[in-house]
């Protein structure tokens, strides 16, 4: 960032370009022209800040000044008073939900105070697009170093030392992975990249993608040298456009600059890194699913062993690993093992990012020291419940994760812990429910996940989470008996045992990890036919109470379906057996004459 | 099939060494260049890529990327992942299908508009979420839909 006095960064993130980021980026440019400053104010798109509930986002540098909700209107005002006048828009500052004081640097934000950001640690600070600016903080320093070195049992040793587990969902060591792969002999190997994130509601490994491509590039460029590969492959969602075309831009820069090809800087080591394009399949997730997806089959997975690393894509040895994983390497070696194996617990080392989302006050993407209490994930960085609702669970681990509850909130968040919760880490998928959250519905839900995702191959995943999906659709139809209960129980532990990859062995663990600890809403909705919630529509009855309806006819002009009758300023009724209980009433009587049952 | 595509297909192939193991990337090209993937389309990538027809439907229909029905003129994605569904993205959904009375994966008869569900955009924080296009709206509640429809129906 050579010689300009100011740097505008605009988040370029899916969340904030959704809200007319990067017409908000021409307006600045245009301004700037416009007063004969764009000599000295730089203008910057950078990756996710990760504070998507108050985007779009502006940050003005050097004095750290961070802008919320920014619209492409505020701009000039933004030029004229915080750059020629010196003065602060106070109206676009962040206001503080506890003391309602406006708060100008981030840094003093509740949101950002208990994070700690290593994998994330470029986005929002430098332009994705610029292989100088990773540089400058930085960046290619690690695999520098590990080239000079020429030593890749040492570099493993350093990864296995640091203690990072992989970030994917599994937790399994890297360094180990890495050594299992050195080990095997072939003429060729491959380091390959898992980029096809597929947890509805995780999107750190896009925000890293597009905020910070050059980290995986360098990371897997090391992770090759390690292992002996000298080709790698990303594999990666093609329904992220952008974080494609970031990736694409990178690569060429880094090859440009003698990073990546034929004899890196002068070390002899050859490696060279593709693109391979994802469809929309969850299942792809696990590794030898991904592995003959890349050689353009069904995504199914085989049996292990053989594994990746004996027998991986095109039959050679291969190491997987996913972009949150790699995202960290290059610290690790920047500042060593002892650095990183000292944030974290006990056998949870580093840190993790988290997609806080749902009925929470501040939605984004954190990134946390493992060990970190849920409640201070949810009540300080997240903020609190939405609406000042009451907190009922968090769901990690995405389909194949669980719910934690209230008794939760002060354990400590790490593999282990959230495993022995019954849940697990995944890939960081957090979502946060209040008391309008149906359990049985969120199991259904997840199920409904799992059933479109399997992949067909073996029974249990098949047939039998289809089955179970049957089962709690009739019990939040208000149709389920006692003894659905049962199979549902029994049902899960046999996919859990019987099936052959990971996705269908967790796909019951919604299921159980609710009914353990929401056992009387299920038999709320079994026995007493009620949704404690409110959210099963089959349940739900809309009745108008006849002292309120003054008879204005609003609900019987938006009513659908014509069940709602009454004469002009005479009491109205809903036929029950028409209602398809859409709540079109009930959001249009301004009399509060109708209620839900 | 139009003979242009018929000839696209073919340079589509010919650029990936008509190789079998580049199945996936024709399919992405061939989609992306005709907008969905026809029957037609696939026996001759089949032929193409000297690899069953079988294979190359076992592939289509195993991804939810692919289609072999021609998407509307403008497509409407709802976002169903889990922070939009708690957020309420079942009833935008259900409102979507209602006005346009086509289930998820159809097309309206006008060819206009078709629905589709998928699985977290990365846009939680608008969420719920959906996308017409390229366009993003977010923060929905059912009452937008009409509102959005409109805009498209002209």
């Amino acid at each position: 960032m050579a010689d300009y006095k100011y740097h505008i960064l605009i988040c370029g993130g899916t969340g904030c370009r959704a809200s007319k980021s990067e017409q908000i980026t021409e307006t600045f440019k245009n301004v700037l022209a416009q007063k004969g400053l764009n000599n000295e104010v730089q203008v910057v798109v950078t990756g996710c800040f990760g504070f998507c509930e108050k985007g779009p986002i502006v940050k003005m540098l050097p004095d750290n000044t961070f802008y919320v909700e920014v619209k492409p209107e505020d701009c000039e005002e933004i030029v004229n008073e915080h750059l020629v006048k010196g003065r602060k828009v106070e109206r676009l500052l962040y206001v503080d939900p506890e003391n309602k004081q406006r708060v100008s640097d981030s840094k003093h934000m509740d949101f950002y105070k208990k994070q700690l950001r290593i994998a994330l640690r470029n986005c929002g600070f430098i332009d994705p697009e610029n292989i100088d600016e990773y540089i400058a903080r930085d960046g290619y320093e690690a695999l520098a170093n590990v080239l000079e070195q020429n030593n890749p049992a040492e570099a493993i040793e350093t990864v296995k030392k640091s203690g990072l587990r992989g970030r994917g969902g599994g937790g399994f060591p890297t360094g180990l992975k890495w050594e299992i792969a050195s080990k095997n002999h072939a003429d060729q190997k491959y380091m390959i990249c898992n980029a096809d994130e597929g947890d509805p509601g995780a999107f750190m490994d896009r925000s890293i993608l597009e905020g910070d491509p050059h980290s995986l590039i360098e990371a897997m460029t090391i992770g090759g040298f390690c292992i002996g590969a000298t080709k790698g492959l990303v594999y990666i969602r093609a329904e992220y456009p952008l974080a494609i075309k970031r990736l694409e831009i990178a690569i060429g820069q880094a090859k440009e600059y003698g990073l990546l090809g034929k004899n890196i800087l002068g070390s002899g080591f050859d490696f060279d890194l593709e693109l391979r394009y994802g469809a929309g399949a969850f299942v792809c997730g696990e590794e030898t699913a991904l592995i003959h997806s890349m050689e353009g089959l069904r995504g199914e997975p085989t049996f292990k062993p053989p594994f990746p690393a004996q027998e991986g894509y095109l039959k050679k040895p291969s190491n997987v690993n996913n972009v949150e994983t790699f995202a960290n390497i290059p610290v690790i070696f920047n500042k060593g093992w002892e650095w990183f194996a000292s944030i974290g617990t006990e056998k949870s080392k580093g840190t993790k990012v988290f997609a806080l989302a749902g009925q929470i006050n501040n939605v984004g993407l954190i990134e946390v020291p493992m060990g970190i209490t849920l409640r201070e994930v949810v009540f300080e960085i997240g903020g609190g419940i939405k609406n000042g609702k009451k907190f009922k669970a968090v769901q990690t681990g995405g389909p194949s994760g669980g719910c934690l509850t209230e008794a939760f909130l002060d354990t400590p968040i790490d593999y282990d812990n959230l495993l022995a919760a019954g849940s697990m880490m995944g890939s960081g998928g957090m979502i946060v429910m209040d008391e309008t959250s149906c359990m049985p519905a969120v199991a259904r839900f997840y199920l409904d996940f799992t059933v479109e995702e399997s992949c067909g191959k073996c029974t249990p995943c098949r047939v039998g989470n289809k089955r179970l999906c049957e089962i709690l659709d009739k019990i939040t139809e208000g149709k389920g008996t006692l003894e659905d209960l049962e199979i549902l129980k029994n049902l899960s532990q046999v996919i859990k045992d019987t099936a052959l990859c990971g996705l269908g062995q967790t796909s019951p663990n919604p299921i159980l990890s609710t009914i353990d600890h929401f056992w009387d809403e299920y038999l709320a909705h079994v026995t007493d036919k009620k949704c404690p919630a409110g959210q099963c529509k089959a349940m739900k009855q809309y009745i108008i109470d006849t002292d309120n309806c003054i008879g204005c006819t609003a609900c019987a002009r938006g009513c659908p379906v014509g069940a709602i009758t009454g004469e002009k300023k005479m009491p109205h009724t809903i036929k029950q057996e028409l209602c398809i209980k859409c709540g079109a009433c009930y959001a249009k009587c301004k009399f509060n004459a109708i209620s839900i049952k | 099939m139009k003979q242009d595509h018929i000839d696209k297909i073919k340079e589509i192939c010919k650029h990936f060494n008509n190789e079998g193991g580049e199945l996936i990337n024709v399919l992405h090209q061939t989609q992306h260049y005709i907008g969905y993937l026809p029957a037609e389309a696939q026996e001759l990538i089949a032929k193409e890529l000297h690899i069953s027809v079988a294979q190359v439907y076992g592939v289509v229909s195993f991804y939810s990327f692919f289609t072999m029905i021609p998407k509307g003129e403008h497509p409407i994605s709802v976002c169903m992942g889990t922070a939009c569904y708690v957020r309420g993205a079942e009833k935008v959904l259900d409102e979507f299908k209602r006005l346009l009375n086509i289930n998820v994966g159809e097309t309206t008869p006008d060819g206009k508009f078709s629905l589709t569900a998928l699985r977290c955009i990365g846009a939680c924080g608008l969420a719920p979420v959906i996308t017409v296009g390229e366009q993003v709206y977010g923060r929905l509640a059912p009452d937008d839909v009409q509102t959005i429809l409109d805009q498209y129906k002209n």
